[in-house]
């Protein structure tokens, strides 16, 4: 088995080269000539070796700063992206950025690499640490300025030490991705990069945040880096992934695609779910994502951060007392709850064009990070499905390892039924949902708002799952599915249907029947909401909870 | 309870209370507001009174109950089902769907819920029944009072060719004109040449600026008749027109009267009601800048004969076009509550809804021509949900995310019908509050209105803020040298909101600039251990970077706890304030001047939305840094508009015009959208042919839908 999966892997990272060389020999037509004399004279400047120590240390330092040189960093420009050291520059504060391996040289002696003009100080990333808002981040961004960005063992070597370097701190790592695949010079040593990262990707995943950004072309095995993080970020129009690029997808498959329509922001934020979001341009990734960084933990062993807050613990949100409508089949915006309840409005949404039937993101409650999980009655009634239970599933098992609470906002008629459904596994993919609900162990509150049928009520963090605090609104049902087919099965030849269907939503279409139970803990006025989650949430910060040793779940994949 | 009671805002009540007739033993209710003011609790009028109408006239009319000790019951759609004066009425009884022909101009639903809670009287507000004899002679037929004038003064008064003849008997100004219905186009062409344009051709049945056009010539004439017989079926359910002169650059002055049913008449005084877009009113005041005490005396003497002459019982409105001669002419009478009563009620110290109810159960009015005073000035600012940027306001929907009315303010009152959390749907009139202020002058009352109007938050829908302040601050309004057109003369390239001095932007830019700092030194004040650095000290020098109006200002920011100094364009300004980053209001103190705006959005982009002087400007922040790079960022291609029609507004299509691969020129009708029972005719940019026709006739269209395609010439 293990044999099989290493060969399907390699050939389609065999499929990335194709791509990535074909790339990489553009790249040369176009810049080696005018870059090709300047490198001549360095050559000549080491070959004499009059320079003291300290001056070469500066020229060498100077080569690292430029990269592929100015006609390459030219080219980055025009094409709408920024250099690999604009990058960290924006991103991180001013003056933080510490630099590791500025003079790391590649190392293949192949195709007459090693020849000195064909070296680059740093080679093809750039890597250190610095602060966002003050906080540690380990980074690295890849210089497609550099041999397209591809990936040598020095390359994946520099990325590893500071990965290495971030467990032992206890700080997130954010990989900023610009880079045509292998460098096919290097051969294995390229491939035996790329899985040291992924080991460190998969060893480091629950212990720091791993954040991707996707600036440039990701292909081939590289993509399985930004998969293993915990989140991937893209640049609109300028980046792509994929696993084959359309050439080859052409003479595999016949399929006339696009690089935008293949593997483009659009299709990954939309179709795929392999993004979580996308952002216009450069600039403003590095600036949201700077944003976004500040909702995190730095580890595991963090708390989840609280930060100044202006915005009254206690204040009522009157808007939500009739946020539900009185027709239990009329749709309404969950989207309209989570800003009216958390601070300022502020609600971080996670991969917003994927699954919209449920909404998932970050905010803050009095200060606090936490992560909210609503079904979205606005889609598709709300149901879950098999890419709404991953996308959920996904994001609360991030909240739990990193301490984040979660608030789960239910409004959910039940499980999307029919064939691709079925088919396409619903039934594994929904019990990861309720997997990851009920693994998590961190403060879980649960709100539901209007509708919780079947075993999707049991799902959405029900108090069965060890929900620490379940309120409904007076607008909430809980039962096992709504009241029409309820009837047909309850009342089955009955003559007034009508009746008995009245005698049922009498019955259950209310929050009583889970209330007097206790599945819910109180019936609460809805403009009251935040001001009771601010509340839970102050005596759950010192919630202690373990599940039984083992070497790890197997959640159903 | 025989002791006065006195509340809140009393010494100002007072102040309004000398000249108003007073007896020992009246309560006194002060609440802020301008009206309620005594009532006599022996005096008995009814125990139950349904309102048959909805928003904020509902709670106006349901206010002035609770005060006089009477029980009341809404009716309502069932999308109103959670809406205000549902919660406020004692008693609430759903009446239909949400189309107001199936629920609030439902009588037989009305009917039966007046039967099933024993109401006594009916309240029919303003709009939907209030003007409808049918409706008034059923409740007779079951002997529920109807809480207005009797049919026959409604029918005459409804009826504006019988209301024309019977003001000229009464010898009241008239405007010339046909007197009849018009049966067609030919006609109407040939009536409109006789009198000579321009002429204004309106329904029958009509008010409220619904079914009236003005035509300048032939063509404008058979289009408007069209327009307007339809506009007239689908408002009012009758189609008959009438055309009479139209008096160019008119005042809109009308006279509050107040009769009783044994013969009193009173007039209190006129409302200044010139400012309107498409013959709906937008701004009101009270009293008038223009009437002279004589010509008030005329007008208001002539509107009580006409009311007379009808034996006019209730609270009635005659309107008057006044022509700069102060040469006045009457319009119609409105037999109803008019909108824009509060500022008479303000300046007079009346309640007219008490009045309307006493007088309903027969009470003779206790106040003479002599008690009715002009205190001081009161401004009524109508607040829409609507873009003005779109010919003055065309209607906009959405839900109130977040909406904090000015109350905290002195003399300004707000009668409204929803609140934070309400829908402000297709199916019902887009005005979200009147807000009204009150000085004793008019400065007084426009400053107030300005403060009230900045301090005003309404989120979640487009509103027409921004035009509102602009009117009130124009030089010429202040000075009043206003006249029904206005809009179009100020603003003849159509409303554009606030046009920034150079101080303006000044201001405007310092403030996003010292937002940003800010945010940005929040963005570091993590609470508890989590291990930010020490060893960075706070950064207190800010270069930035702003964009607004795709010009790009360079500004440096330098900050002390919460006092920012900014250096822009070679000025130094100096910018305080508490940087509440929670609260939806920004007051900031800019070199001594106080200026309250609204941060209304806001983005780890830089981007922020901030409401200055009334309107939104969008202005892009940046550090030195990030505008440097930005610079290598690629332009983002906009949509073509011209090739693209969208509807500029929620609502439904009811005709379109072409289909796919007719020619269509420019300004040729492609289809007509109906919003808020106005049609609108959407034209096309440019000729070319039609590409694609993405709606059909009945189809229900959001805001930004996609109407029209059109292809290459």
């Amino acid at each position: 088995m293990a044999a099989l999966a290493t060969l399907r892997s390699a050939s389609s990272l065999f499929g990335g080269y194709r791509f990535i060389y074909k790339n990489l020999v553009a790249a040369h037509s176009h810049v080696w000539d005018s870059v090709r004399p300047n490198l001549h004279l360095q050559q000549r400047w080491y070959a004499v070796s009059h320079l003291s120590v300290q001056e070469r240390i500066d020229k060498k330092r100077e080569a690292a700063r430029l990269g592929g040189g100015q006609a390459r960093i030219d080219a980055q420009h025009k094409r709408g992206k920024l250099t690999a050291r604009e990058r960290v520059e924006l991103l991180l504060d001013p003056d933080t950025f510490v630099e590791y391996d500025m003079f790391v040289e590649h190392r293949c002696s192949d195709f007459g690499m090693d020849a000195a003009q064909n070296k680059y100080p740093g080679d093809s990333v750039v890597t250190g640490q610095g602060r966002i808002n003050g906080r540690l981040v380990y980074v690295f961004s890849q210089d497609f300025t550099v041999y397209g960005g591809s990936l040598s063992g020095a390359h994946a070597q520099k990325i590893c030490k500071i990965m290495d370097q971030a467990v032992l701190v206890g700080a997130p790592v954010i990989g900023l991705n610009d880079s045509g695949g292998a460098r096919i010079q290097e051969g294995v040593e390229s491939l035996a990069g790329y899985a040291d990262i992924f080991l460190r990707n998969v060893l480091v995943s629950g212990v720091v945040p791993q954040i991707s950004l996707i600036m440039g072309p990701c292909a081939g095995g590289a993509v399985y880096s930004p998969a293993l993080t915990d989140f991937t970020f893209m640049v609109k129009d300028t980046s792509y992934l994929f696993i084959t690029g359309p050439d080859v997808v052409k003479s595999v498959t016949n399929e006339d695609v696009t690089q935008e329509e293949l593997g483009g922001a659009k299709t990954h934020t939309a179709v795929s779910g392999v993004a979580h979001r996308a952002f216009e341009n450069d600039v403003e990734a590095l600036l949201n994502l700077r944003e976004f960084f500040n909702f995190l933990p730095l580890s595991n062993k963090d708390p989840a951060p609280v930060m100044e807050c202006h915005d009254p613990s206690d204040r009522l949100v009157p808007g939500l007392d009739t946020v539900v409508p009185f027709e239990s089949t009329k749709a309404y915006d969950m989207l309209d709850i989570i800003h009216g309840i958390v601070d300022e409005r502020d609600f971080f949404e996670i991969m917003p064009n994927y699954a919209k039937n449920i909404v998932v993101g970050f905010a803050r409650m009095n200060g606090r990070t936490v992560g909210i999980v609503g079904n979205q009655p606005k889609v598709a009634s709300g149901c879950l499905d098999i890419n709404s239970s991953v996308k959920g599933a996904r994001f609360v098992r991030f909240c739990d390892a990193f301490n984040i609470p979660i608030i789960t906002f239910v409004d959910v008629p039940g499980f999307l039924p029919g064939t691709a459904q079925e088919y396409g596994g619903i039934i594994r993919h929904g019990a990861k949902l309720l997997f990851a609900f009920a693994e998590a162990t961190v403060p879980k509150i649960t709100i539901i708002t209007r509708k919780a049928y079947g075993g999707a009520y049991d799902v959405m963090s029900s108090k069965h799952l060890r929900g620490d605090v379940n309120y409904a609104w007076p607008s909430a049902e809980v039962a096992v599915m709504g009241a029409k087919g309820a009837v047909q099965i309850i009342f089955r030849g009955k003559e007034n249907q009508a009746e008995a269907e009245a005698e049922y939503v009498e019955t259950f279409a209310n929050p009583f029947p889970a209330a007097v139970r206790g599945f819910v803990d109180d019936i609460i006025q809805p403009s009251s909401t935040r001001m009771r989650i601010c509340r839970d949430l102050e005596v759950l910060v010192n919630k202690r909870q373990t599940n039984p040793w083992k070497k790890h779940a197997n959640i159903p994949l | 309870m025989a002791a006065p009671r006195v509340t809140s805002g009393l010494q100002r009540v007072l102040l309004m209370l000398k000249n108003v007739h007073f007896k020992s033993g009246y309560h006194i209710v002060a609440s802020r507001k301008q009206y309620s003011t005594v009532y006599d609790p022996n005096e008995k009028t009814f125990e139950k009174i349904l309102i048959a109408n909805r928003g904020e006239i509902a709670c106006r009319i349901i206010k002035t109950c609770k005060k006089m000790g009477i029980k009341t019951v809404a009716v309502h759609s069932d999308v109103d089902s959670s809406a205000v004066h549902v919660k406020m009425a004692d008693e609430a009884v759903c009446v239909g769907p949400a189309p107001t022909s199936k629920s609030y101009l439902n009588m037989d639903a009305i009917m039966e819920a007046i039967r099933k809670t024993r109401a006594e009287a009916v309240h029919p507000g303003y709009g939907f029944l209030s003007e409808n004899k049918e409706f008034a002679k059923r409740l007779a037929a079951e002997g529920v009072t109807f809480i207005g004038p009797d049919t026959h003064a409604i029918q005459a008064m409804g009826d504006k060719i019988e209301s024309k003849l019977i003001a000229k008997n009464a010898k009241v100004n008239t405007i010339p004109g046909f007197d009849g219905v018009v049966k067609d186009t030919d006609q109407a062409i040939s009536i409109a040449r006789e009198i000579g344009y321009p002429v204004m051709i309106k329904a029958s049945a009509g008010g409220g600026g619904k079914g009236m056009r003005i035509a300048w010539n032939d063509e404008e004439t058979r289009e408007g008749f069209r327009f307007s017989s339809q506009e007239a079926a689908s408002s009012f359910g009758d189609d008959r027109l009438l055309i009479e002169k139209f008096i160019d650059n008119p005042r809109h002055i009308e006279i509050q009267v107040l009769a009783d049913k044994h013969g009193n008449a009173l007039w209190l005084n006129e409302r200044e009601c010139s400012i309107q877009r498409r013959n709906q009113k937008v701004i009101e005041e009270a009293p008038s800048t223009f009437l002279d005490p004589n010509t008030r005396k005329q007008m208001g003497e002539q509107a009580v004969s006409l009311a007379k002459a009808v034996k006019y019982s209730s609270a009635g409105t005659v309107e008057f076009l006044v022509d700069s001669q102060r040469n006045f002419y009457f319009l119609e009478m409105n037999t109803r509550l008019q909108v824009e009563h509060p500022i008479t009620e303000c300046i007079t110290g009346l309640d007219l809804v008490q009045e309307m109810i006493r007088i309903a159960k027969g009470y003779k009015l206790h106040l003479k021509q002599a008690d009715i005073p002009i205190k001081g000035w009161a401004i009524e600012s109508r607040v829409y949900a609507e873009d003005p940027y779109k010919s003055f306001g065309l209607p906009s929907i959405g839900r109130l995310s977040q909406y904090i009315e000015p109350l905290n303010l002195t003399n300004v009152r707000v009668d409204s019908g929803i609140k934070e959390g309400s829908d402000i749907s297709i199916y019902y009139d887009p005005m979200i509050s009147k807000l009204v202020t009150y000085g004793s002058t008019r400065a007084d009352a426009l400053q107030q209105m300005v403060e009230a109007l900045d301090n005003y938050v309404i989120r979640g829908v487009t509103h027409n803020i921004s035009l509102l302040r602009e009117i009130l601050v124009h030089p010429r309004f202040v000075k009043g040298d206003i006249s029904t057109k206005f809009l179009p003369e100020v603003y003849p390239d159509g409303f554009k909101g606030h046009q920034l001095s150079d101080n303006g932007r000044r201001e405007l830019l310092a403030t996003a600039a010292c937002l940003y700092v800010a945010l940005q030194l929040r963005s570091r004040r993590f609470l508890g251990n989590q291990r930010v650095s020490t060893s960075h000290k706070e950064q207190n020098r800010w270069e930035l970077s702003l964009n607004l109006d795709k010009d790009t200002h360079v500004v440096t920011v330098f900050s002390t706890g919460s006092l920012f100094t900014v250096e822009l364009d070679g000025k130094r300004l100096n910018v305080t304030s508490e940087w509440n980053l929670a609260s939806a209001l920004l007051p900031v103190t800019i070199d001594g001047t106080q200026r309250t705006m609204q941060c209304l959005s806001r983005d780890a982009s830089g981007n922020v939305s901030l409401q200055y002087l009334g309107t939104v400007f969008k202005i892009q922040v940046l550090n030195r840094k990030a505008a440097d790079l930005n610079k290598h960022m690629p332009e983002k291609v906009p949509e073509d508009s011209g090739s693209i029609l969208r509807s500029p507004m929620p609502g439904s299509v009811v005709a379109v015009s072409v289909k796919p691969g007719d020619m269509v020129s420019e300004g040729q009708e492609i289809c007509v959208i109906e919003a808020m029972k106005m049609q609108n005719s959407m034209t096309a940019a440019r000729t070319a042919k039609v590409k694609t026709v993405h709606c059909k006739a009945g189809d229900t269209v959001a805001e930004g839908d996609i109407l029209i395609e059109l292809g290459m010439d």
